[in-house]
């Protein structure tokens, strides 16, 4: 078991390092599987660890490789942690990985950096298994740079475009600002528990004082936010999908971007002990679901659609994790992992049979065009809808069953963005595929045409996904079963359903009903688009004016101080002061006499007799 | 042969090196050779005493500062205390390989001077100054060393700068020259209230004026004297501004070693001359060098956001990097101390490759300036990977070299000086806001005709630029076999701190 849990890791990073060597030696399509091939070894990997861990009593094995760091009292060790929690990580991480990887070879042929697309590709796979596998933070937080910087390469991968090279450092510069709060974090646990190792940490939880744990959650929060884009950080995210499509499936939806959330289930022995940290966690979360949701109504790019959907969805997670439901956090991530890959891979296919055409305004009538991504499409839209019984609808529910239990504003603010997320998406459904065909200026006299087998299939494998996701909880029949496996000795995950039956039903039946809501009034209102409906406000599709008013409360304000200490404090005021000195230092030497030597003796010998004088006064006082 | 003959021998290789360049300067061709040999020659020593230091059985060390195995004296002149003392340790011991490193690559790396003998003459002095104040174990012979870099700098600066390399060596001069003034006053200073004291000839040697027993208020004044000579080599704020100029001034191997090793002098000093020495003194000057190295961070990481030239960034770069390296030096941790060490060996190699990088492309564009500068990613891919990994690495991304030493200050300092560290760590944003920012504008977007027309590096220039990467990559991964030698000399030289400073 060991040795399969190394290879989980390390294979994408064999495959990286060989693409490195080999460059473009190799042809195209070679690359192109043997980054695919790596990761789906990876894949097979992960599943023979998780058997290997069922098997095990205690479900829980740590793989030690070397020693990395030991200083002081900081003794660090690259060592992997395998445990429920990070297996089912690692199972949809290289799951989908392997789908969007054959999806790219197909997507991405003929683009002039081809293969520098894959080496990202499995160096960012690699990365984002460091992450969920590490032992401690410090590793952890390896992974998490690392996905990061991948996410910043692949989000700049047009980088002759500037929006997609700005995008890229926008990016990498929002998550550095989540990164400062994981810092923080760890100097807070490495100074009360001497140590960065999850085990230590959480069986010495009881060193941290109420306040400590407080700052250490909140820090935790900061650096979920960057990666996991929540409020204050969200607004990398939609400008993230400059990137190629498959990337925005894979690290902008299904896995990069759930790090956040994943973190804090890691550490929720930490986030039990403070009240007050959880309820930040939790209002964090359901504000973030819900603007996001606002505006996704009123965007008409469908990769912005999908991301500011992203967002509210981790959204839904982060709120869970704040009520203190982890199971239903994972097994939301999980659920969303598959239906959102899907949409993302869909609107690749989509863009894909439209020459790269983004814009909803000239889409429309696909529906006959594309006979494979059509219906997988429709899985997937009814699945984020949370229509019964495809996999949204278990795992929202049980998120909002959950935060029902915890807090009823915020269930309330759940349901109402439950009810925007039906009305976004199939708004974006019915934009797409229904209607008239908006796009004959762009496809000219042929027609759109279905994407090729590679690109079709991972879309009916997530469809069947999202369609079946659902038994991996349905809450009635096993009963917590995500809930029961993640129950493990690192990690006390087990869900705090407490209601009843009867209550379950009725959550249910709301759910239901707000699904239904957001649906009939995205079908009535964009039935026809000629006039277009006057249903997106500026305000939303701007997103809440977010930028502009970072822009201008931060943005501005410091370029201009960073200007003025450059233009003024460095070469006035400091600068200044000491040829000041110099100028005092040259009129008093002339003062004495009038010197023909240059500056530099000039100086030299004023700054000697100063010296001297110094020294004198030194040793006079000394003695 | 008895270990310490082989650091003689690091101070004698490159000064014959040097003599024999300019006796064959007649010789087309020959000052490159020698340079070449005399650096190579030099590194392998340097790996040589690395690696018997390795295996000399450091583990053993224990109370005062030993230089194990590998120190010698012989007192030259007794009445003035002038002695030829030189030892190793696990803080100096990288320094000196640091130094050959260096020096190899800028007298290999950086082409456009490495054929005239004087400038290939007056490097190879410099290494011989450099890794000589390095290895002192002696006060006043550290200080000859320390003034011995002066002369090399300043010629290299005024002989072969840029346009305006007059102005450029003159404040640097007149800076440095005004610093050592106050490291002169101090050591003679401290050299006779520790003879006042203690009685017996007037010696400066380091073991000697360690236990000497002076006042506590004589001893903050000359941490003072000292640190102001260090922040003034360093670069620590406000005693930085010859430091742009000269950088952005000198030729590519000039800005290599001001940056690489110089820089090094100064912190190096601060901790060996100041921190460890004068320990009793630190606890009162502690919350102004706090201050300045944070403030050093803030405002080199805003200077290096709005500098218009790629040399001026690297310069306001290493402002704030110094920065996190005199917080981990005065952070009184352990972990602080030892980050700090390995800060200082991989900024050198960073802030090198930068240098260097940037010489590769001021020869192919004929300019720094980032405003003529675009779109250089796509007719020079190579280029642009390499300046990627670097620039990696001098964010701190874990994995690369910069990471573990800058997170061990943080985690050190913090320890023992929450809200300094709290405010330096917002740097990590800031490195990435200003490099990332000038890597868009210089190799992203679409270039011009100038710029589409550069070609990639050639075979050579990427050979030159292999031991950064390496170093930058292994000693992100595996740092031990260095942190593993520092360790041992830090422990027994700075007290664990178990107490927590809530200040």
């Amino acid at each position: 078991m060991a040795h399969s849990s190394l290879l989980i890791a390390l294979l994408p990073l064999v495959g990286f390092v060989l693409m490195l060597i080999l460059g473009r030696s190799i042809p195209e399509r070679a690359t192109g599987w043997l980054a695919t091939g790596a990761v789906a070894a990876s894949f097979v990997a992960t599943v023979v660890t998780f058997f290997s861990l069922l098997s095990t009593s205690k479900r829980e094995v740590t793989v030690n490789l070397f020693s990395w760091l030991s200083v002081g009292s900081l003794h660090v060790h690259a060592a992997l942690l395998v445990d429920p929690l990070s297996i089912t990580m690692c199972l949809f991480v290289t799951g989908i990985s392997s789908l969007i990887h054959l999806y790219s070879i197909a997507y991405m042929h003929g683009e002039r950096d081809f293969n520098k697309f894959f080496i990202y590709l499995n160096l960012f796979v690699f990365s984002m298994l460091i992450l969920v596998l590490a032992n401690n933070l410090l590793l952890t937080f390896v992974g998490w740079e690392g996905v990061g910087v991948c996410s910043y390469w692949l989000v700049s991968y047009y980088f002759e475009k500037d929006a997609a090279a700005s995008a890229g450092k926008k990016a990498f510069i929002y998550n550095r600002i989540g990164d400062v709060g994981l810092l923080l974090a760890m100097f807070l646990i490495f100074q009360t528990v001497h140590s960065l190792d999850y085990r230590t940490i959480f069986s010495h939880a009881g060193a941290f004082s109420g306040t400590v744990a407080t700052v250490t959650v909140l820090a935790l929060l900061l650096a979920a936010s960057g990666k996991s884009a929540q409020i204050p950080l969200f607004n990398w995210l939609p400008d993230a999908m400059e990137g190629p499509t498959p990337v925005s499936a894979l690290i902008h939806a299904a896995t990069m971007v759930t790090a956040g959330v994943y973190l804090l289930v890691r550490m929720s022995p930490i986030l039990a002990l403070t009240g007050s940290g959880r309820a930040t966690i939790a209002i964090i979360g359901g504000l973030t679901a819900f603007v996001a949701a606002t505006i996704a109504t009123s965007q008409k790019d469908i990769k912005k659609v999908l991301a500011f959907s992203t967002v509210s969805q981790i959204g839904y997670m982060v709120l869970a994790v704040g009520s203190g439901a982890y199971a239903a956090a994972i097994f939301l991530m999980v659920s969303h992992a598959f239906f959102k890959a899907l949409l993302f891979l869909g609107s690749g296919s989509v863009i894909h049979s439209l020459n790269g055409e983004q814009d909803l305004r000239l889409m429309g009538g696909l529906k006959k065009y594309l006979p494979l991504t059509f219906p997988t499409f429709l899985v997937g839209w009814l699945t984020i809808s949370g229509v019964p019984p495809f996999a949204g609808f278990w795992s929202k529910g049980d998120v909002l069953t959950n935060v029902y239990e915890f807090s009823k504003p915020l269930w309330i603010l759940g349901v109402l963005t439950a009810v925007l997320t039906a009305y976004y998406m199939s708004r974006l459904f019915v934009l797409t595929f229904r209607g008239n065909e908006r796009f004959r200026e762009l496809t000219k006299d042929h027609d759109p045409h279905e994407s090729p087998w590679m690109m079709t299939v991972p879309l009916v494998l997530l469809a069947i996904l999202s369609i079946a996701g659902g038994v991996l909880d349905l809450p009635w029949i096993h009963h917590d079963s995500i809930a029961g496996f993640l129950a493990g000795p690192a990690s006390d995950l087990s869900s705090l359903t407490h209601a009843g039956t009867n209550a379950q039903w009725v959550l249910a039946g709301v759910d239901i009903v707000a699904a239904l809501i957001g649906l009939l009034a995205a079908f009535s209102i964009w039935k026809s688009t000629t006039p277009w409906p006057k249903y997106e406000s500026s305000f939303l599709e701007r997103v809440w004016r977010w930028d502009d008013a970072y822009d201008a409360v931060i943005g501005r304000p410091s370029t201009e101080l960073a200007n003025f200490a450059g233009d003024v404090i460095e070469p006035k005021v400091i600068d200044g002061a000491v040829t000041g000195t110099a100028v005092l230092v040259r009129r008093s030497a002339e003062g004495v006499r009038k010197l023909q030597s240059g500056f530099l003796r000039h100086y030299a010998l004023g700054i000697v007799a100063g010296m001297a004088a110094l020294v004198i006064f030194l040793l006079m006082r000394s003695w | 042969m008895h270990s310490y003959y082989w650091i003689t021998a690091l101070l004698i290789v490159p000064l014959l090196g040097a003599i024999f360049v300019l006796a064959t300067k007649a010789i087309e061709g020959a000052a490159f050779v020698i340079g070449a040999v005399s650096a190579t020659l030099e590194l392998a020593l340097a790996l040589v005493v690395t690696f018997l230091y390795a295996h000399s059985g450091v583990a053993g060390l224990s109370g005062s500062l030993r230089f194990v195995d590998f120190s010698h004296r012989s007192v030259l002149a007794p009445s003035f205390g002038l002695a030829y003392d030189v030892g190793l340790d696990g803080i100096s011991l990288f320094l000196v390989a640091l130094s050959a490193i260096v020096i190899l690559l800028a007298l290999v790396g950086a082409r456009e001077r490495r054929n005239e003998p004087a400038f290939v003459a007056w490097m190879l002095l410099l290494s011989t100054a450099t890794i000589g104040a390095f290895v002192s174990r002696d006060l006043l012979e550290f200080f000859l060393f320390f003034e011995l870099t002066l002369i090399p700098s300043y010629f290299m600066i005024a002989g072969w700068g840029g346009a305006q390399r007059a102005q450029a060596a003159l404040k640097f001069f007149i800076y440095t020259l005004f610093g050592s003034g106050f490291l002169l006053v101090g050591m003679i200073y401290l050299a006779f209230s520790a003879q006042n004291q203690n009685g017996g000839a007037l010696s400066f040697n380091y073991s000697v004026l360690q236990h000497a027993s002076i006042t506590h208020s004589s001893a903050v004044w000359i941490f003072v004297a000292f640190a102001i000579a260090f922040a003034v080599k360093a670069p620590i704020w406000p005693l930085h501004t010859w430091s742009p100029l000269a950088y952005a001034e000198a030729p590519t191997a000039g800005s290599m070693v001001l940056s690489a090793l110089l820089a090094k002098l100064g912190t190096y000093g601060l901790l060996r001359y100041c921190v460890l020495l004068l320990p009793s003194a630190l606890h009162t000057v502690q919350p102004y060098l706090l201050t300045l190295a944070v403030i050093g961070i803030l405002y080199g990481s805003a200077l290096a956001a709005v500098s218009k030239d790629l040399k001026r960034l690297v310069a306001y770069s290493s402002l704030a990097q110094v920065g996190f390296i005199v917080l981990g030096t005065v952070s009184g941790s352990q972990i602080g101390t030892s980050g700090a060490v390995l800060l200082m060996f991989n900024h050198g190699v960073i802030t090198a490759g930068f240098f260097l990088l940037i010489g590769m492309v001021q020869s192919r564009r004929g300019t720094a300036d980032i405003a003529h500068l675009r779109g250089l990613q796509r007719p020079a891919p190579v280029l642009a990977a390499l300046f990627t990994v670097v620039m990696m690495a001098s964010i701190g991304l874990p994995g690369l070299s910069g990471f573990v030493s800058e997170f061990l200050v943080l985690l050190g300092t913090f320890a023992t000086h929450r809200w300094w560290a709290v405010v330096a760590a917002t740097g990590v944003i800031f490195a990435a806001l200003y490099l990332l920012w000038a890597y868009q504008r210089v190799f992203h977007g679409a270039p011009d005709e100038d710029n589409a027309a550069i070609s990639d590096l050639e075979t050579k220039e990427r050979l030159v630029l292999v031991p950064i990467v390496i170093l930058v990559v292994v000693l992100g991964v595996f740092p031990r076999p260095v942190l593993d030698r520092i360790n041992p000399t830090v422990h027994a030289n700075v007290p664990a701190s178990t107490s927590v400073s809530t200040k």
